[in-house]
């Protein structure tokens, strides 16, 4: 009880110096906290996916399309329970900068497939009922103030000209990691238009999504699925949809890692800081750490009192650090809108935070308490500030 | 009167751990700033370089980017047979019909798959982009399934060195050369026989069209002639500002979230500084007391501590800077979010930036300092004296 009440004391001392460096750690914690949540929000997709679903699709790349017909014959591949098929529509609403995903999908298969998508039977009837019907995540039609019944034209980009859609429904995630800002319509109505206009374009989807009746069988399975197409004008590359959004993610390995190493930077940065600080400290109190050796301490006692306060000032900046991530983050996700749909700070992020916070303190007092431990008591009562 | 630079200099030299901790912070901060800027300047100059400015691109109208293109062979004659496509030596006009896709390539290193761009290119082509120099290898033959790959491409993907083979759209491909573009966007692609290629995807429209202007002026007139065409349902764009569009987005976004870094970056270390020049005041009270009877005015005491804290700021970016100077050596290779496609590129150190580098780091050090300066200035002489 004496110690930490030492210690306490010790820390007060100069009020200003331990406000500022406490503030410095703040700072410190909170940009790392906020640096990993954004890798975190790039994994968040392929986090989401389901083991039990695969996805096929062109062997050469994503642009190329996969005839319908295949649907047909994976649906005969032993192990696949049922099947989906989407298409990339790449519209853009208004302007550029409202970015979000739009998929032409097989309706009634994908709901089936995808259950995290939880819509209301009447809503999901209307869906249904129109060809020109569409639906939307709760933080999309939230972010664009839409509402059931309202018109949404996009411009295509791959597909041209202007699309119009009627909001039939408004899905809700079934967990915190289901996108919601995407928006789903009806392929048929993609292909029908197609075929007027282009009508070598119709007829075919950009992924085929596969349920599988047992998740163990995904090797295999996969395996079949693009033995199937081997040596025809389109082979497939089945994986898991984890894998598939692996893939996305690892596009943009080279950012993700810079961020990655420029996360841990800013640690870095506030552990010169805080070594500074205890470094000053110690050296100011050269002498009262001599006086307490030779009123019998140890220099284990001194090294500690020093790693003590150190950990201290780290961890009340650590804490204070961790509670303003959050209403940092949720700015920050405010601002940025669909571009990163899951965004929210995971419990290893926190744990991460305090071990950063633990770390620091206990680097910086490293070398001004084993520097305190050995002075002679002779050098230190006779050193000067 | 002005207290002596020197006197500044050896006060941060008397208190060597502090001033090393304070300015390696900073260091760190600048070097992050200052890389940061580099790469959006590295991707900007290769993506503006990729570009000839009398050169104009052709793409579908509202598609964006080659590969969401499409323009029909009666679209492509139409465009082909403007006055103002240039002709070259002999005589043949300078146009060149593209199919342009993305295939799905390992990365060497890796084996992670990332999509590169295949480009079919004809003679013209070539002639079009005279950056473009084959370093290794040869030429591919038109009329074979040959290819050559670009520098970054080809040390970058397995199977795109040369006398390696790749296999796409059912057949395989010889890399007989590398090219080297100048390190352009050319340099993250590969190229091939646009007849072949054609005929290898099973495609009857090319993706773009470029050709030369015979005179650079008449741009604006033959853009104008070809949007308003009733049988083209297509858009022109000089080169230059194609590529420079092209790359906006992930250029925005390296700066965007670099600046937000290295600003929440910097106030750690004007803290830091801030806590230095707080301890060097109350360490030192007495040196100004004495300072202050000697003669020295409120101002130059003000002066003297800013002087050394801006110097702190000064040998921070330094270092800083110095350690981004060698990320220069490096080259980094990302996906465009715009093409989807791999784009390789350089850190780029700019005048420009050396100068925002070192403005910054200055500004952390006034920042840090001015606070501690006006407390050693308004300290009283007989307080300061009787403080030792």
């Amino acid at each position: 009880m004496f110690f930490l009440r030492f210690v306490l004391k010790n820390a007060l001392r100069h009020k200003l110096r331990t406000a500022l460096t406490v503030a410095g750690i703040v700072v410190a914690i909170s940009a790392f906290g906020l640096l990993r949540t954004v890798i975190d929000a790039w994994y968040a997709g392929a986090n989401a996916s389901s083991s039990a679903r695969l996805v096929t699709r062109n062997a050469v790349s994503l642009v190329f399309a996969l005839p319908l017909t295949y649907a047909d014959r994976i649906r005969q591949v032993s192990g696949v329970a049922a099947v989906s098929w989407a298409n990339w529509f790449g519209g853009v609403y208004i302007s550029e900068r409202n970015f979000f995903p739009q998929f032409a999908v097989d309706a009634p298969s994908y709901l089936e497939i995808y259950p995290e998508f939880v819509l209301s039977d009447e809503q999901k009837k209307a869906f249904f009922g129109d060809r020109q019907g569409a639906i939307v995540g709760r933080k999309l039609a939230d972010l664009y103030g839409w509402k059931v019944g309202d018109q949404i034209p996009l411009r295509g980009t791959i597909f041209p000209g202007t699309w119009t859609f009627n909001l039939r429904g408004i899905y809700d995630g079934a967990t915190k990691s289901t996108a919601e800002s995407q928006m789903l319509f009806h392929w048929s109505y993609l292909n029908e238009t197609l075929k007027q206009r282009f009508p070598k374009r119709g007829e075919q989807v950009g992924v085929l999504i596969e349920q599988l009746k047992d998740p163990d069988e995904a090797a295999a399975v996969s395996q079949a699925i693009d033995a199937t197409f081997k040596n025809s004008l389109a082979e497939t590359l089945t994986e898991t949809e984890n894998a598939f959004q692996l893939g996305f993610v690892a596009m943009s390995e080279a950012i993700l890692l810079a961020i990655q190493a420029v996360s841990f930077v800013v640690i870095v940065i506030i552990m010169a800081v805080m070594a500074n600080t205890m470094a000053m400290t110690a050296r100011e109190r050269g002498a009262e750490h001599a006086t307490l050796k030779a009123l019998g301490f140890g220099g284990g006692f001194v090294a500690l009192l020093i790693v003590c306060e150190s950990v201290l000032i780290a961890l009340l900046g650590g804490g204070a650090g961790i509670a303003v991530t959050f209403p940092i983050a949720n700015a920050f996700r405010e601002s940025l809108g669909t571009f990163f749909p899951i965004f929210y700070i995971s419990d290893q992020t926190i744990a991460m935070q305090l071990g950063a916070a633990l770390l620091i303190g206990i680097v910086a007092a490293v070398f001004p308490a084993w520097h305190a431990a050995r002075t002679p008591v002779v050098d230190g009562l006779r050193a000067v500030a | 009167m002005r207290v002596p630079f020197i006197y500044v200099a050896r006060n941060l030299f008397a208190r060597r751990l502090t001033t090393a901790l304070t300015a390696g912070g900073m260091a760190l901060v600048v070097y992050v700033f200052a890389t940061v800027l580099m790469l959006a300047a590295g991707l900007e100059a290769t993506l503006i370089a990729t570009g000839q400015d009398d050169n104009v691109i052709v793409i579908r109208r509202g598609s964006q980017t080659e590969v969401q293109s499409a323009i029909d062979r009666m679209q492509a004659g139409v465009v082909e047979s403007l006055p103002d496509v240039a002709l070259g030596q002999d005589g043949q006009r300078l146009v060149s019909k593209e199919p342009v896709v993305l295939i799905n390539l390992p990365k060497r290193d890796s084996g992670k798959p990332s999509n590169v761009v295949i480009r079919g290119v004809t003679a013209n082509g070539l002639a079009l982009r005279p950056q473009a120099q084959i370093v290794e290898g040869r030429m591919f033959r038109p009329g074979t399934a040959e290819v050559i790959a670009g520098r970054s491409i080809a040390t970058g993907f397995r199977g795109a060195a040369l006398g390696e083979t790749l296999r796409f759209a059912s057949r395989d491909w010889t890399v007989v050369g590398v090219f080297d573009a100048g390190r352009t966007g050319f340099d993250s692609e590969i190229w091939g026989d646009a007849e072949q290629m054609l005929q290898a995807f099973r495609r009857t429209s090319y993706s773009a069209l470029v050709f030369k202007l015979a005179d650079s002026e008449r741009f604006d007139a033959v853009k104008q002639s070809i949007e308003s065409d009733p049988r083209l349902t297509l858009e022109a764009k000089r080169e230059t500002r194609f590529y420079a569009d092209q790359s906006e987005a992930l250029a925005k976004f390296i700066s965007y979230l670099g600046t937000t870094i290295s600003v929440i970056f910097s106030i750690g270390a004007i803290i830091g500084a801030m806590i230095t020049m707080y301890a060097s005041v109350a360490s030192r009270t007495a040196e100004i007391g004495t300072l202050r009877a000697l003669g020295f005015s409120r101002g130059s005491i003000l002066v003297a501590f800013l002087a050394e804290s801006l110097l702190l700021g000064l040998l921070g970016g330094a270092i800083g800077l110095a350690c981004a100077a060698f990320m220069q050596a490096l080259s980094i290779s990302t996906t465009n979010f715009q093409t989807f496609a791999e784009v390789a590129f350089r850190f780029v150190l700019t005048p420009g930036i050396v100068a925002a580098a070192l403005l910054f780091a200055l500004a952390m050090g006034f920042v840090g300092g001015f606070l501690p300066a006006v407390r050693a200035a308004r300290l009283k002489i007989v307080d300061a004296l009787r403080a030792a």
